[in-house]
């Protein structure tokens, strides 16, 4: 049972994409990144992905490794990533969260995955762990009850889609392309591709993350995918702000024009 | 270096890489791929007659390897014990790096790939990888942290005149391990055209045992050679470790002689209980870092913290998984020295062999300093101790000059 197949199982309903808005926790503090994400939610995005701030994100472009200093120069603790899902869960929002694993390892793999679920999150996004590595993670998760979303790139072999899905559970995250998290000024044209070849290995609702920032990419990535997911470009809503109300405000033009953008599927 | 797959039991990672709870691949799955590649050539690579033929070639005629071991008599007048050097500090390029870096130029142009990128620090690894490029007329950018390119400003130009290009990077503690995870983050996007020189025995499998294999030789040379000078194996081989590349190329061959006391010496820095150090087996603990698991500097929350040491090349937060498992498994011993004793044995080697050695070989001098003295006391007689020497200090010229105070002015 996977706990955030409620929300595609809803979008799918309306005939429309799942939205999925990425956030680091603690950016630009913990209250005004609680605040980022409630508004997120209160312009249409469906479900919040909060990423726990990492010193060597390697998988994350300039936005989210500056958004990810901010927030570790705040003093951020992993216990407040936890708050922050917390607070985020009760306005009735579906929340995962994207996390490199050492900080993962260090809170302990089971006591982590007890208490995201106790704080309502719904899993894990795992852009540096693969299955491969993933026992202890497999093995808390099913304790818990949390999905596990392992991503897939381009490069990936047919054999390690397979493998890859066999051990996702709510959904798999497709990147777009071959590089790192940021906003481009093109859609993927591997990202189809990659999309059709898992539809070929599994029924599990397909997300498609990297380089998507307007409604008009949301509805072109709507048209073939489960969920768009957004980063760099709405944090860089914050980043850019001369203050946080102007912040917030750009954030909810954003993420409602996203939300648009998924409600349109460009087929 | 020998091509068969001779090593004991235990000395090898399994098939995924992993040195017991060591290793392993903690990477982006656009990676894997890539890293599978790389894998299957190098195993190919490692039992091809024409690969080692080319690769022992080099190393003879171009890197000018075997390196000698000279025994530093009024050295070990001061260290209470035999030291016999391994002079990897006349490699071409100046250090033991050149190996490795032949060894995965090769493999480069037998994936047909066009285009290296590197990760450097003090920029040795960086000079080394800009020479092999341009030996094999290949593409070259390397990443170094913004701190240090102003550090290092000399090293940077030596990589320019070798047709480099130098990427400062300017994001998180602007050092070694940022310039790692830019290069990581160029060779997601450009992984198709791009092999990624890793400069020492860590990251994801295959690069740690891949690493360890093309410098190998160190140890295999000095052991033949201590034979051949004193009839006998060392007592103790010491070297120093950050990453920890020339540690395992100089312990490999003596893991299996049980007699053989494996030394690693890290950067205590200021000292390990000032936390401003950079020996992560001997302050750190188990952790995720760059693709592999090993023992890290970090905290409660798994940030990596940042590490200090005069010497740039051990100024990394990590260590290769190979040396975590040796630790673990109580084969290798390993042990702090601090900036100030790896100084001293610098300028004890200056002045009483004519070496100017490489501070960061500095510390395995030191090393035996302090255990020269343990061991005669425990044997009872003069103890053999094999130092790895592993690079030069003529890049360090300016940061000894300024330790000791001997800089003009205007320098």
């Amino acid at each position: 049972m996977s706990r955030i197949g409620v929300s595609f199982d809803k979008a799918r309903a309306d005939g429309r994409a799942v939205l999925v808005g990425c956030m680091p926790a603690g950016f630009p503090t913990v209250e005004g990144s609680i605040a980022a994400m409630k508004a997120m939610v209160e312009a249409g995005v469906d479900v919040i992905e909060v990423e726990i701030p990492y010193s060597d994100p390697v998988m994350d472009g300039p936005v989210i490794q500056k958004a990810s200093d901010v927030a570790l120069a705040g003093g951020v603790r992993t216990a407040d990533t936890l708050r922050i899902i917390a607070a985020v869960a009760e306005t009735g929002a579906q929340v995962v969260t994207m996390t490199y694993w050492n900080p993962i390892e260090q809170y302990g793999v089971d006591a982590f995955a007890r208490d995201l679920a106790a704080a309502g999150g719904t899993g894990l996004i795992t852009p540096d762990l693969i299955p491969d590595e993933a026992d202890e993670w497999l093995a808390a998760s099913d304790t818990y009850g949390l999905d596990r979303t392992f991503l897939v790139s381009p490069s990936s072999t047919d054999a390690r889609l397979r493998m890859t899905v066999e051990h996702c559970r709510g959904f798999v995250y497709a990147t777009a392309l071959m590089g790192v998290t940021g906003a481009r000024a093109q859609t993927s044209q591997a990202a189809p591709i990659l999309v059709s070849r898992l539809r070929e290995v599994t029924d599990l609702p397909v997300g498609v993350g990297l380089g998507v920032g307007t409604g008009a990419q949301a509805g072109t990535v709507a048209g073939y995918a489960d969920g768009v997911i957004v980063g760099s470009a709405l944090v860089r809503c914050l980043l850019d702000a001369p203050d946080q109300a102007a912040g917030l405000a750009a954030l909810r033009a954003l993420s409602a024009e996203l939300a648009e953008g998924v409600r349109n599927p460009v087929r | 270096m020998s091509a068969d797959a001779a090593a004991p039991a235990g000395q090898v990672p399994d098939a995924a890489g992993h040195f017991g709870r060591f290793g392993g691949r903690f990477v982006p799955e656009a990676l894997v791929a890539a890293l599978d590649e790389l894998d299957a050539a190098y195993r190919k690579a490692m039992t091809d007659e024409e690969f080692l033929a080319e690769f022992h070639a080099l190393l003879r005629d171009y890197a000018a390897t075997p390196s000698r071991l000279y025994e530093a008599q009024r050295f070990s007048a001061k260290a209470g014990a035999r030291v016999l050097l391994k002079r990897e500090d006349l490699n071409h390029t100046g250090a033991h790096k050149v190996r490795n870096v032949l060894g995965q130029a090769l493999l480069t142009k037998r994936m047909g790939k066009t285009r290296v990128i590197a990760e450097t620090g003090a920029g040795q690894h960086g000079v080394a990888t800009a020479t092999a490029a341009a030996l094999f007329d290949l593409e070259c950018v390397v990443y170094m942290g913004e701190v240090d390119t102003e550090r290092q400003a000399l090293n940077v130009a030596r990589m320019r005149m070798l047709g480099a290009t130098v990427v400062p990077v300017t994001t998180g503690s602007r050092t070694l391990k940022d310039a790692m995870n830019e290069a990581m983050r160029d060779w997601v996007a450009n992984v198709d055209t791009t092999h990624y020189l890793i400069g020492t025995a860590a990251g994801p499998h295959p690069f740690p045992e891949m690493v360890r294999d093309f410098v190998r030789g160190i140890g295999e040379e000095a052991r033949q050679q201590c034979l051949d000078l004193t009839g006998a194996l060392p007592d103790a081989v010491a070297a120093c470790v950050g990453g920890g590349s020339n540690a395992l190329g100089i312990f490999h061959a003596f893991v299996p002689d049980p007699g053989v006391r494996l030394y690693g010496f890290e950067a205590g820095g200021e000292g390990v209980e000032t936390g401003r150090h950079a020996a992560s087996i001997t302050g750190g603990s188990s952790g995720v870092l760059h693709g592999t698991r090993t023992y890290v500097l970090q905290n409660a929350d798994g940030q990596t913290i940042e590490s200090h040491s005069i010497s740039a090349g051990l100024d990394y937060p990590g260590v290769g998984p190979e040396h975590a498992w040796l630790h673990d498994s109580g084969r290798a011993t390993y042990l702090p020295v601090n900036d100030d004793e790896a100084m001293a044995a610098f300028a004890l080697l200056c002045r009483t062999e004519g070496i100017i050695p490489a501070i960061e070989s500095s510390h395995a001098l030191a090393g035996a300093l302090k255990i020269g003295p343990q061991l005669a006391a425990e044997l009872g007689r003069e103890p053999v101790i094999v130092v790895n020497l592993s690079g030069r200090g003529d890049k360090d010229v300016h940061t000894a000059g300024g330790y000791f105070g001997i800089l003009d002015k205007e320098q």
